[in-house]
């Protein structure tokens, strides 16, 4: 690739492309050609979607079909439905595709002009969906940190100028000064996406304003809250946005190298950053002179190797420099001494995708969107006993009932809703009577649970209250860096306690015990996961103490989840002898004649929960 | 000057003054148990935690600064409840014996216990259990009494900078520990132990010989016969609660005539044996054309350090024996025959401020025709042990002398015992032979004091000889690195492995971190190991009348091949890591 | 095959193409976790011999490598088995029931998380998502994604596996 000396040769690289890619969002785009989006995101990777793309290729290669390109893109938020392949200009939308399904979409689809309906995807009311807007799932959501995702290749550099890409960059270099830049960032509300919230132009303008030969800007792609992957979806999908953001970031701070610090265990979202940056240097985006304005700016990849404690910015910064992850102790912030001692703006990759919107449409229009406290929009991996488990971007304010009923559809099977879980290990459960809380940093923390990186898992009222707090406690125990007395050893006696409720074991006293360390480790822990472990403890206290004392006083486990605390019955009223339970049981538990009532053998029993999900008649019941 | 309140209390200190140091400058302590100023300042312990009004959650007293107009308090109710919480925490995962713990009575978490009057602990839960190190000749490593301070390993880190032991695993498994947690004996530990004088509790200790002491001095057929370094007689009485550095030779040898031994010698005169051989040695390679620079090699954990890290520059190190070495073989050859005693019976004991002594007892050259120099190193702390366990009243024992004939020392030998004074003794002897005469001008200013690395450029029978004197095996490194990238134009380089020397060596007294914060320990002790030489008639060890006598009968002259044959040993590059 | 068994050609092998590794990088100490990565990629756990040369390279203690290998879970000084069973532990994978396909993987494989069989042949892992939540519960075979699992599902991967490699 020729490196682009000025603002006139990306503008003309944009607007060629861009009419040459116009069918992807324009449902009447004046054109012939056909593009099959098939999604390459981590999800649907898994589900073989690679090998969907290489079949559409070769088979169209064989029929010698034209007009027609396979493309891969990010993530389309829907992943329950994945494999997802969208052919454009139509907007038409196949779910769960399989390598072999390919053939019947080209002869059907694109050959003879029909909708292959067996692979349309059903809404949840049933009704079947031709077009990806029509469901229900998007209608309440507005991409902004996703605008690309979905609809650009992340690995053509030219199809993300095509949609504006690199125009705040060229914006900022030719026409704003550092101050504006910040002023324009603050002026848009933008507030940190990690979990915090902190405001992101305060951050930006503390960076500037320190002295130095040499600063830095991070970007933190450590995304470790198990059930989370907004980030990664991200880079995945659009990995240029971050990369413009940084740069633009860099100009701001007065920087001129970037790392982005991404675990290894994203090969994907890797991968595509170092096509990125690959890109952006030969196209002189990155490296010396960019745009022939004279600003100097690159950026390298840092790999995390596992330790969700790597998510906190200067256990992050220990890690870039090849020291085991463990937090600093702040004062001094990142601001003034960070990566090598040296002034270093961290911020995480959703805040990112968010600044070259503000700098293009203004701080004005990104205002203009969320709450009071809380402005544009948040992303969420929306996960659990939920049926369009999915990635999400609504704008701030939405209601948690809104994104867990509207948008994710309810929760499956018929069953209730118990809990919905924000901010990960460091959150809260949030029980049904705070669903019509609208979603913002100041909401969510007066209700006990945090906004955190955007995880967001929904549970039904088969799970227990108690377990779910052990199985965070476990998270942090074994993820804590055990650098400071409180974490190393509190939330291990914390976890210690749960075991023992979780197993019967408990002792009266153990609640108050367990809420009383609680409060401790809260306020003496040296960093934020040591200082919000005890969240998901305190919440279910707050919420559902009465399944805790159930487990202690009576051990009874309500939920009738806790394996020591309860068996798996067959209710032979209810059992219709049908041997589904029979054949499924891993451990051949489950004895009984056909059309006849069967019963499960306790001592065999290893309480899998296997045949509880495959009872049609919902026979097998724990307790 | 900043002006703050602290527990209501109005008090003004200097800029960059931490509220750990503001509250105890003014009477105020808050406990802390990870702090040691200047080398580990993390904050990972959480005790020293403070209130400071107007901020979220608690402050890190021993980090964080003072500011103008803070108004801080160190005991709310809030603060001591969290405190007793997080020492309940730190108790739940401790092996507790204090009984028959080696640092009961001085160990810096029992004080923080009764200090926050810990009754029984809350949160008890699964314990972590290690095996006990005790592989090496000189220091026992028992995890269980860990209290994940890290003092140690930032000791062995930054003021050493040899690293042998971190931090590994994470969260409630971490663990301090070797790599593939080896033994010590097997890493790149030099035994300096520092670390055992960072550790606040029994987690890190010295292997001790006393029990096998014990048993020769009883078993009445045994000539036992004990040597005291320099360094231990200006710090012994701090385990009696005398004050920091007091000088007790006469009651330290009353104690150990009392224990039995039946010689009591001074290492000092060893010393004077060190400084002929080493000055004659540095003399010959001056004019000789020898290896230069020439570098000490009377500090064991230094030369195992040279040994495992600079291989190659072995034959910069003095061949001779450091001087407990020298009088051990002495005593078995000159004493035993002048004597008469079988030498194969004398057991040769060493009481020394150092832990690496211990190893260096052990290293197969410390012999000669098939007898040890020295069979037991026992440290300041251990004598102190015997001396309680023999139920002595120590602070009020009467004096006494040496034994003859190797009693009398010079006040070079004293000085041995701290940074400088080796250099300084050696130069004293070395000025002397090079001028031909009788020089009065001996104290040199120049190399004395706490600097890690001090220089001189001295002019000696009109020869510049550039000279530099490292303590810390941190500087020690910075000299090596030098002379390998030969950027060094020293002649004579004296190297301890302790910093300070061996007054501060690893085997002395533990001082808690309260104490090593407020008082110049190696000053106290240096200042009074100068004052020995101050107050000695002889203060050059060629001048030692007893050392004179023996290369009289025995040596013949410095350098000579008898000399060679008991005085001097050689060095052999060690695997860093026998993993 | 005599090479491979001899202990001091597989050592010289090791420190041949760990400096290769090596070479790639400059001696400054932030390189470390890089390097780290690259050898854990290569062998699928960081050998003794590689961690030597990495110490002697860029002047770090081997106690301090140890402690940052030990540190991050991706890191590993045993080699995993030949096929490595990796179970989702993610919140939206452990509330669709994951745990019990992992204490199956234990129960069946008679070995904890984090270790390997004797014969070589299963190695167990604990992951925190891998990003598939969309198929919650996940499990995985080397790279191969199992989504929507169950217990069953695993046991008969681990008895086609068992009766490929010629066990029971």
């Amino acid at each position: 690739m020729e490196k682009v000396k000025t603002i006139e040769e990306i503008e003309e690289i944009r607007t060629k492309k861009r009419a040459e890619l116009d069918l992807r969002v324009n449902l009447k785009a004046n054109t012939v050609e056909k593009h099959i989006l098939v999604c390459r995101g981590t999800g649907c990777t898994s589900s073989k979607s690679p090998k969907i793309i290489e079949n559409f290729r070769k088979i169209i290669e064989e029929k010698g079909i034209k007009n027609v390109r396979v493309i891969q893109t990010g993530c389309f938020g829907l992943c329950a439905k994945g494999p997802i392949v969208i052919i454009r200009p139509e907007d038409v939308f196949y779910a769960h595709v399989k390598p072999e399904d390919c053939e019947e979409i080209i002869n059907t689809h694109i050959v003879e002009g029909k909708l292959v309906e067996r692979l349309l995807c059903k809404d949840i009311d049933g009704t079947l969906v031709k077009r990806l807007d029509e469901l229900n799932f998007y209608k309440k959501q507005q991409r902004i940190a996703l605008k690309n995702c979905g609809i650009i290749d992340p690995e053509v550099i030219d199809e993300y100028i095509a949609f504006d890409g690199y125009k705040a960059l060229e914006k900022v270099l030719t026409s704003m000064t550092k101050e504006q830049v910040i002023e324009e960032i603050s002026n848009s509300g933008l507030r940190g996406r990690g979990g915090a919230g902190f405001p992101t132009g305060k951050k930006w303008s503390f960076t500037a304003m320190a002295n130095a030969d040499q600063k830095y800007v991070v970007c933190n792609a450590d995304e470790g809250d198990p059930g989370a992957f907004m980030d990664r979806s991200i880079l995945e999908g659009d990995p240029h946005s971050v990369l413009e953001a940084m740069t633009i970031a860099g100009y701001a701070i007065g920087a001129s190298q970037g790392y982005i610090y991404v675990r290894a265990e994203y090969p994907i979202a890797v991968q595509r950053l170092r096509v990125a940056i690959k890109q952006a240097r030969e196209y002189g985006l990155l490296g010396d002179n960019i745009l022939g304005t004279g600003f100097k700016f690159d950026i390298d990849i840092r790999l995390g190797a596992g330790a969700f404690v790597c998510g906190e910015e200067t256990a992050l910064l220990e890690s870039i420099e090849g020291r085991r992850g463990q937090p600093r102790l702040k004062p001094p912030y990142p601001a003034n001494s960070g990566l090598f001692g040296k002034p270093t703006l961290i911020n995480n990759v959703e805040t990112y995708a968010n600044v070259t919107r503000i700098i293009i449409n203004g701080a004005n229009w990104y205002s203009s969107i969320g709450t009071e406290t809380s402005k544009g929009t948040k992303v969420f991996a929306l996960g659990g006993n939920v049926n369009n488990v999915g990635l999400v971007e609504v704008p701030m304010g939405t209601t948690l009932r809104e994104i867990v009923f509207d948008i994710g559809g309810g929760i499956p099977n018929g069953r209730k809703f118990k809990a919905a879980q924000t901010g990960g290990p460091s959150g809260g459960c949030i029980p049904e009577e705070h669903l019509d809380t609208p979603i913002d940093y100041e909401s969510l923390s007066k209700i006990g649970s945090m906004m955190g990186s955007g995880g967001l898992i929904v549970m039904d009222e088969t799970k227990c209250m108690v377990d779910i707090a052990r199985f965070y406690l476990d998270f942090t125990v074994s993820e804590s860096c055990g650098k400071c007395t409180p974490c190393r050893i509190g939330t291990k006696r914390m976890l210690e306690i749960l075991e023992r409720m979780c197993e019967g074991k408990a002792k009266p006293g153990d609640i108050e015990k367990l809420e009383k360390l609680a409060n401790s480790i809260k306020k003496s822990a040296v960093c934020g996961l040591g200082q919000t472990a005890p969240n998901p403890v305190l919440s279910t206290l707050k919420y559902f103490r009465n399944e805790y004392e159930e487990h202690v006083m009576n051990g009874k486990c309500p939920a009738g989840y806790c394996k020591a605390l309860c068996n798996l019955k067959i209710q032979p009223d209810k059992c219709k002898g049908c041997g589904l339970c029979k054949r499924n049981c891993p451990v051949n538990a489950i004895s009984g004649e056909v059309k006849q009532p069967h019963v499960i053998d306790t001592s065999k029993c290893i309480k899998c929960g296997t045949c509880v999900d495959k009872c049609p008649f919902k026979a097998i019941v724990r307790g | 000057m900043i002006n703050l309140t602290i527990d209501g209390k109005q008090v003004q200190v200097k800029e960059n003054t931490t509220i750990l140091e503001a509250a105890r400058q003014n009477g105020i302590d808050i406990p802390t148990l990870c702090f040691l100023k200047g080398i580990n300042m993390a904050g990972d312990c959480r005790m020293c935690i403070v209130e400071i009004e107007g901020r979220k959650g608690f402050a890190t007293s021993c980090i964080q600064v003072a500011e103008e107009g803070m108004v801080v308090r160190t005991n709310s109710p809030e603060i001591l409840e969290a405190r007793k919480t997080i020492l309940d925490l730190i108790l739940s995962n401790h092996h507790i014996d204090c009984l028959t713990c080696v640092r009961g009575g001085n160990c810096e978490l029992q004080q923080l216990a009764k200090k926050l009057n810990i009754r029984e602990i809350e949160y008890e839960g699964e314990k972590l259990e290690h095996e006990i190190d005790d592989k090496s000749p000189a220091i026992v490593r028992d995890f269980n009494k860990c209290v994940l301070c890290r003092r140690c390993v930032a000791t062995c880190k930054k003021v050493q900078n040899v690293g042998a032991i971190d931090c590994t695993s994470r969260g409630f498994t971490s663990t301090i520990s070797t790599t593939y947690d080896c033994s010590l004996n097997d890493v790149d530990c030099t035994f300096c132990g520092q670390c055992i004088q960072s550790c606040p509790t029994g987690a890190l200790r010295e292997k001790e010989y006393i029990n096998e002491v014990w048993d020769k001095i009883n078993d009445g057929d045994s000539y036992v016969v004990v040597q005291t370094a320099p360094a231990v007689r200006v710090a012994l009485g701090e385990e009696f609660g005398m004050k920091i550095g007091t000088n007790v030779k006469g009651k330290m040898v009353t104690a150990l005539k009392q224990l039995g031994f039946d010689k009591v010698f001074d290492t000092n005169t060893g010393a004077d044996f060190t400084i002929m051989e080493e000055a004659n040695e540095f003399i010959e390679r001056l004019t000789n054309g020898g290896v230069l620079p020439m570098i000490t090699s009377c500090s064991p954990g230094w030369v195992r350090f040279a040994e495992k890290n600079y291989p190659e520059l072995l034959d910069h190190l003095s061949t001779c024996k450091s001087p407990h070495q020298m009088f051990g073989a002495i005593v078995k050859s000159y004493f035993a025959k002048k004597y008469d005693i079988d030498p194969k019976k004398i057991v040769m004991v060493s009481v020394m401020p150092c832990i690496a002594k211990k190893y260096e007892a052990s290293r197969e050259e410390m012999e000669v025709d098939g007898l040890r120099d020295v069979d037991y190193v026992l440290t300041t702390r251990e004598l102190a042990r015997m001396i309680r366990q023999a139920n002595i009243d120590f602070e009020n024992l009467e004096d006494s002398n040496f034994d003859d004939p190797m009693g009398e020392a010079t006040g070079a030998g004293a000085i041995f015992g701290t940074t400088g004074g080796v250099m300084e003794a050696a130069l004293r002897t070395a000025a002397d032979t090079l001028e031909g005469k009788d020089l009065k001008d001996i104290e040199y200013k120049e190399i004395r004091g706490e600097k890690g690395i001090k220089e001189a450029t001295l002019n000696i029978a009109g020869k510049e000889v550039k000279i530099a004197v490292a303590s810390s095996l941190a500087n020690a490194r910075k000299i090596m690195d030098k002379i390998k990238d030969g950027k060094c134009d020293y002649h004579f380089i004296e190297i301890m492995a302790c910093p300070g020397g061996c007054v501060m060596g690893g085997g002395q007294p533990i001082k808690d971190s309260k104490t090593r914060a407020t008082v110049d320990v190696r000053k106290l002790r240096a200042n009074s190991l100068y004052s020995i030489d101050e107050k000695s008639v002889i203060r050059k060890s060629h001048e030692n009348p007893a050392l004179k006598q023996i290369y009289k009968e025995f040596f013949g002259k410095a350098g000579s091949h008898v000399a060679h044959k008991y005085l001097h040993t050689s060095y052999s590059k060690k695997e860093k890591y026998e993993i | 095959m005599e090479y491979e068994n001899c202990t001091k050609c597989v050592d010289k092998k090791l420190i041949k193409e760990t400096n290769e590794i090596l070479s790639k990088y400059s001696k400054q100490k932030d390189n470390l976790i890089a390097i780290l990565n690259d050898i854990q990629e290569k062998y699928g756990y960081i050998p003794k011999q590689s961690q030597l040369e990495i110490s002697n390279y860029l002047s770090i203690p081997m106690a301090e490598i140890y402690g940052v290998i030990t540190f991050y879970s991706r890191f590993t000084t045993n080699p995993k088995g030949k096929y490595n069973i990796s179970v989702c532990l993610g919140t939206a994978c452990f509330v669709k029931g994951s745990q019990s396909i992992l204490e199956r993987a234990k129960e069946r494989l008679k070995i904890e998380a984090g270790k390997t069989t004797d014969d070589g042949l299963f190695s167990i892992d604990e992951v925190r998502c891998v990003g598939a939540c969309g198929l919650a519960p996940v499990f995985m075979v080397n790279d191969e994604v199992y989504g929507n699992a169950t217990v069953k599902e695993l046991d008969k991967v681990i008895d086609e596996i068992m009766a490929k490699e010629g066990k029971n």
